[in-house]
């Protein structure tokens, strides 16, 4: 079995607005292997959430080619996109993350219903996993009765739970203070370590960097830089809290 | 398998989970329910009222004076058709039938009622439910309609008395009650039923016609020997005896005067309380699936198949529009035992069963918009719609 979880190359997506074409994504090429945690910064408008919403396979590429687990996108139908969806991805949001009438352990649990996996032991699983996440007192409150902090956990530990060969998190700290973003951030990191998955976080907050093992910089649609230093990636992190 | 398990446990832990908000919803199509069962037995018990005579009559075929354009009141025949229509090869039986309405004044509150004209044994007559039939000629003997009876608390062996109009005076006439029919209104009032003679005598009439004995009836009820036989049967009617047409018992109802305007504008009500409660029914669904868009998204983005949400929304419905009709039959059956038996509220079972599978159907019916729009909306732009 391969070591790479997701391979992205020469990517293109163009949209055209009032006539003008727009690269919103613009020849990209990139890696990212099982157990590593990636970072993709940069301005509003440089591309990053419509290269997240290709990888999470929302939307379609006007070029290149996106492996996940080996499968290509580009050779897939709406339904085995769904199905990719389900099996091989695990997806946290900005915001409305959860499903509102469901627990906190109804949610976790309703990924692997969906995958048909839902027994004893994965139940036992899916408590251990919002224990460890610090919600062990939370597996029976709604949504609506959690922080968002918590909720973010929830969705975190329901991206994880089946097992998925990529994570993808779309600004999972934009609605937290610092203290709780920082801790959301570092487990996730933690998580994606520890199961061997790839996980790839897209903010504009640089200092969530400092938990990231590579950093993707986009800009105007292409990749500018790449970070693969740790003392490169720490000085980033903590240039932007100095 | 796995998707319509999926749909049903997402539809269910909804609506458990909203209580308040789907019973609210369960509600107003339970009000919309009640409203069209109250309409749909009323439709029933206003037709009955006009129609149940003729309705129940123990014949196939209804002989009328020719053009009178099948219309009781404007048909009048000769007093030996009965006999000529009973000699046409195939007719089992034929009764003349004599309408005109009266008043029974001997109670505290006078009661309107139909005075029919009818031969004792022969179609027209209905059967004998207590008592027994009255003689023929012109014994002053009266057989009354149950209603009557529940009404007026007359019995059996009672003695009536009726007031008609004849020429420029009030005559009053006593008519002992020698038996009770059942289920024969006529014309929105409850029947009494008199010999052929005594109705000549006692009904109400003009100065001109108080010089005649006759009594020439309105109609003649015919029972065939087959009753497969209605249209060959009219045909050869018409053809053996003259000056008259003939009807089939529907036609004869739906040319009772007002009958037909009166079950459309019934039907209309309905039809339009239908569209109404579509209209209304689909709007929330409408909304309940607009707040719900980034919840969809989150669905479809995590890998929930298409099918899967739509059925989930489809579900839903149908449990909350089931609930509804239920809570809206129950109330229907607990308000109609507070109704007084003078509205006419009559809950027959296939037209109750017709709106209530209406019923059923429009909430997905109503719906039908916002599981579409569900169904077919990207994961992507109702992630960001959120």
């Amino acid at each position: 079995m391969s070591d790479i979880a997701l391979e992205v190359r020469d990517l293109v997506k163009t949209f055209s607005l009032d006539g003008t074409t727009i690269h919103a994504v613009d020849h990209v090429s990139f890696q990212v292997k099982f157990g590593e945690f990636v970072a993709l910064v940069g301005p509003s408008g440089s591309g990053k959430t419509t290269m997240l919403s290709i990888l999470a396979a929302l939307l379609t590429p006007t070029d290149g080619q996106v492996l996940i687990d080996g499968q290509d996108l580009a050779k897939m139908g709406e339904k085995q996109r769904v199905k990719l969806r389900r099996e091989k991805i695990g997806f946290t949001f900005q915001s409305n993350n959860l499903i509102p009438f469901l627990s906190a352990r109804e949610n976790v649990e309703f990924m692997l219903r969906l995958n048909g996996k839902l027994d004893h032991a994965s139940r036992i699983r899916s408590d251990e996993l919002l224990a460890r996440l610090g919600l062990a007192e939370r597996l029976h409150n709604l949504p609506a009765q959690m922080s968002g902090g918590q909720q973010q956990r929830v969705a975190i530990a329901r991206a994880l739970i089946h097992n998925p060969a990529l994570v993808l998190a779309d600004e999972p700290t934009a609605s937290l203070d610092t203290e709780r973003a920082f801790q959301v951030v570092k487990t996730f990191a933690n998580l994606i370590h520890e199961n061997e998955r790839a996980g790839i976080i897209v903010t504009h907050d640089l200092r969530m960097c400092q938990f990231v093992d590579r950093v993707l910089q986009m800009q105007d649609g292409k990749l500018i830089r790449v970070y693969e230093d740790k003392d490169e990636i720490m000085e980033l992190a903590t240039a932007t809290i100095h | 398998m796995k998707s319509i398990y999926l749909a049903t446990y997402l539809a269910l832990k909804e609506v458990f989970r909203n209580k308040g908000r789907f019973f609210l919803v369960a509600l107003v199509i339970a009000l919309i329910t009640l409203l069209v069962l109250f309409i749909a037995a009323l439709g029933e018990g206003l037709g009955n009222g006009n129609r149940q005579y003729i309705a129940n009559l123990d014949a196939q075929l209804v002989v009328f004076l020719e053009k009178s354009d099948y219309i009781i009141s404007s048909s009048r025949l000769e007093t030996n058709t009965a006999r000529s229509i009973r000699r046409v090869d195939g007719v089992a039986d034929a009764g003349a039938i004599y309408t005109s309405s009266t008043e029974i004044v001997s109670l505290d509150e006078p009661l309107k009622v139909s005075m029919l004209g009818a031969e004792p044994g022969r179609p027209g007559m209905p059967p004998i439910l207590q008592g027994r039939e009255f003689r023929t000629g012109e014994a002053r003997e009266t057989v009354i309609d149950r209603n009557v009876a529940l009404r007026t608390n007359i019995r059996v062996g009672d003695t009536i008395k009726i007031r008609s109009t004849q020429g420029t005076k009030d005559e009053f006439f006593e008519l002992e009650v020698v038996g009770l029919v059942d289920g024969q209104s006529y014309f929105f009032q409850p029947t009494i039923f008199v010999p052929a003679a005594t109705w000549e005598k006692i009904r109400p009439q003009s100065e001109s016609e108080l010089n005649s004995d006759t009594p020439y009836p309105n109609i003649i009820a015919v029972k065939l020997q087959d009753p497969t036989q209605i249209e060959a049967m009219s045909a050869l009617l018409m053809e053996r005896v003259p000056n008259i047409e003939v009807a089939d018992i529907q036609t004869t109802i739906n040319n009772i005067p007002g009958y037909s305007a009166q079950q459309g504008t019934v039907q209309t009500q309905a039809v339009f309380t239908l569209l109404i409660g579509i209209l209304v029914i689909g709007g929330f669904f409408q909304i309940q699936i607009l707040q719900k868009v980034p919840q969809i998204g989150v669905l479809k983005a995590i890998g929930s198949a298409n099918g899967m949400v739509g059925l989930s929304a489809v579900i839903q419905i149908i449990v909350v529009t089931a609930l509804g009709v239920g809570i809206g039959g129950g109330l229907t059956y607990l308000f109609s035992l507070g109704f007084p038996p003078t509205i006419p509220l009559v809950f027959n079972g296939v037209n109750s069963l017709v709106a209530v599978i209406l019923l059923l159907l429009i909430g997905p019916i109503g719906g039908m918009v916002s599981i579409i729009y569900a169904v077919r909306i990207e994961p992507l732009k109702a992630l960001r719609l959120g």
